[in-house]
């Protein structure tokens, strides 16, 4: 029903079931539900550690995580470690994602080069990107550049992986007009090859981002001195609960205002895929 | 009509070209050999599988031969060697109109004041202008092929290569378009090899057809087409010579479609 258009409001209006509930459309009822939900989940969750059914040590209130949460805004604290692991994840960002892209295509395009570089993947991929870490933080030191290396890493195999199989999905007609245009190879890469896989490439990219927080909120917890997961390691040693909470609370944030807005560049640079 | 003194454009000698597939090897050309006069409206007719889409192919530069050889005089240097207008679905989906129009002069980097007027002159030619900044997905299957058509048109190539252009248009549209592309074509009556399974296009449009046998694919027989030029395309179907010529070229493909179909029913059953 939810994939019912809003503008058709008026056929679900005739059916005489509905007839005498049916004040609201169906879509707005589903998103007034949707906006209700986290609210009284939020609601439930104070009511229950006031009337101490809930320990209020591992799950404090929302009005207190609130509380600390304006403290550290006022403070400056907050801030200053939100940017901190922002700066890192643009770095880790740009170092992991780019030249995945580019090797992405070129394997896309490339079959000795996909066969050479497979295998390689298909090995290192599984490997939990945690694991490395340490091994990181040997070769990099406890400086910003191991924090930004693991972001790399995560960002690199979705973007790559995507950008690889965007091109080899690229319908085979778009390079047989390439070539009776003689494009050359760059022309290739330029006009046919990244423009068909940016729909691919764009779900790497949002999973790279997803990949990249975790990593960065474990190597923040490592010898940072600054970061959202500096902030909840030290809220655990100094056993401040509410602000561990505050720090998952931006990092959810984070997660959700990246998704959005790679959406929204997403349908600014794939005018051409019919609306979704 | 053609002279016979005109020079020829494109040679064929003793193609052929056979593929490996898991239960042996198909020959999809068999020892063709082809003289295409230049300025000459070739068309092509043959059942489908008869590799005439192979021979295009060829041509275009996206298949080799096995063995043979193909000779093409070029004219002016600097020119595209050819540019086909492919069945469909070839359009970039993410260019605009214009973009996709302006492909093979982008791609050889001419300066953008000579894209901008030869693209438009062809959106003009096939009443595109308004779309120029639509994106393909937004047009009808009929207006996507006129970009198309447009496409290779503008890259002023030597030769225009055309596989079954009109094949997935509905009646109307395809005499429309076939209307458009003579317009357009008498504009500068390059070469063309026009390649459908359609008799009623081949006697429309060309003014010489080949017959190809069922696979193997083979020169059954090449017949002159005796209408003048410019056509047009109702007025032409309407004569008498118009049905005679469309009859007696059925009669010779039919045998081939015949063959063709016990080839498939075969295929099927082993």
């Amino acid at each position: 029903m939810s994939a019912l258009p809003p503008s058709h409001p008026k056929i679900l209006r005739s059916n005489p079931q509905n007839r005498t509930s049916n004040s609201i459309s169906v879509t707005n009822r589903d998103r007034l539900i949707s906006l209700a939900s986290p609210i009284v989940l939020l609601l439930l969750w104070e009511i229950l550690v006031r009337v101490g059914v809930l320990d209020a040590r591992f799950f404090p209130a929302p009005s207190t995580i609130f509380e600390t949460l304006m403290v550290l805004i006022r403070d400056g604290s907050l801030w200053a470690n939100t940017w901190a692991s922002l700066q890192r994840l643009f770095w880790g960002f740009l170092l992991g994602g780019v030249p995945a892209l580019l090797l992405g295509i070129a394997m896309g395009l490339n079959r000795p080069l996909r066969a050479l570089v497979d295998p390689l993947v298909a090995t290192t991929y599984p490997i939990p990107k945690s694991a490395i870490f340490p091994l990181i933080l040997l070769i990099f030191g406890l400086g910003e550049a191991s924090k930004i290396v693991m972001v790399a890493i995560g960002v690199f195999y979705p973007v790559l992986i995507n950008s690889a199989t965007g091109v080899l999905e690229i319908n085979k007609i778009y390079l047989d007009v390439g070539r009776n245009f003689s494009a050359s190879r760059w022309q290739v890469f330029r006009t046919i090859a990244f423009p068909g896989a940016v729909p691919h490439i764009m779900s790497g990219v949002k999973l790279g981002i997803g990949m990249g927080l975790i990593l960065i909120s474990i190597a923040e917890m490592f010898g940072a001195k600054s970061g959202l997961g500096f902030m909840i390691w030290n809220a655990w040693e100094i056993l401040s609960v509410e602000t561990m909470y505050v720090g998952l609370i931006v990092i959810a944030l984070l997660g959700f205002l990246f998704s959005m807005i790679l959406n929204e560049i997403e349908r600014e640079i794939v005018p051409w895929k019919k609306s979704h | 009509m053609l002279a016979e003194d005109v020079p020829a454009k494109i040679r064929l000698r003793n193609l052929t070209k056979s593929f490996a597939t898991g239960g042996g090897t198909v020959t999809a050309l068999d020892n063709v050999s082809l003289e295409i006069p230049s300025g000459c409206f070739f068309m092509i007719v043959g059942p489908s599988g008869c590799g005439k889409t192979t021979l295009l192919r060829i041509l275009a530069g996206l298949d080799t031969p096995t063995s043979g050889s193909i000779e093409v005089s070029a004219s002016a240097a600097g020119r595209p060697g050819n540019s086909m207008v492919f069945q469909g679905g070839s359009l970039f989906p993410w260019m605009t109109v214009f973009d996709n129009a302006a492909y093979g002069l982008s791609m050889r980097k001419r300066p953008q004041a000579e894209i901008a007027e030869v693209v438009g002159h062809y959106l003009n030619r096939t009443g595109l202008t308004k779309f120029a900044h639509a994106y393909p997905h937004q047009l009808s299957g009929g207006m996507q092929q006129r970009v198309s058509i447009a496409r290779a048109f503008a890259n002023d190539p030597d030769i225009l290569l055309m596989d079954e252009p009109f094949s997935a248009l509905d009646e109307q549209n395809k005499l429309l378009l076939q209307e458009e592309l003579l317009r357009i074509w008498e504009e500068t009556r390059k070469t063309v090899l026009f390649i459908t399974h359609s008799v009623d296009e081949a006697v429309t449009l060309g003014d010489r057809i080949m017959i190809m046998t069922a696979q193997p694919g083979r020169t059954k027989q090449i017949v002159d087409v005796p209408f003048g030029r410019p056509r047009e395309v109702l007025e032409l179907r309407s004569q008498p010579a118009y049905g005679e010529l469309v009859y007696s070229i059925w009669g010779q493909l039919r045998d081939e479609v015949q063959r063709a179909r016990a080839q498939d029913e075969r295929s099927v059953k082993s």
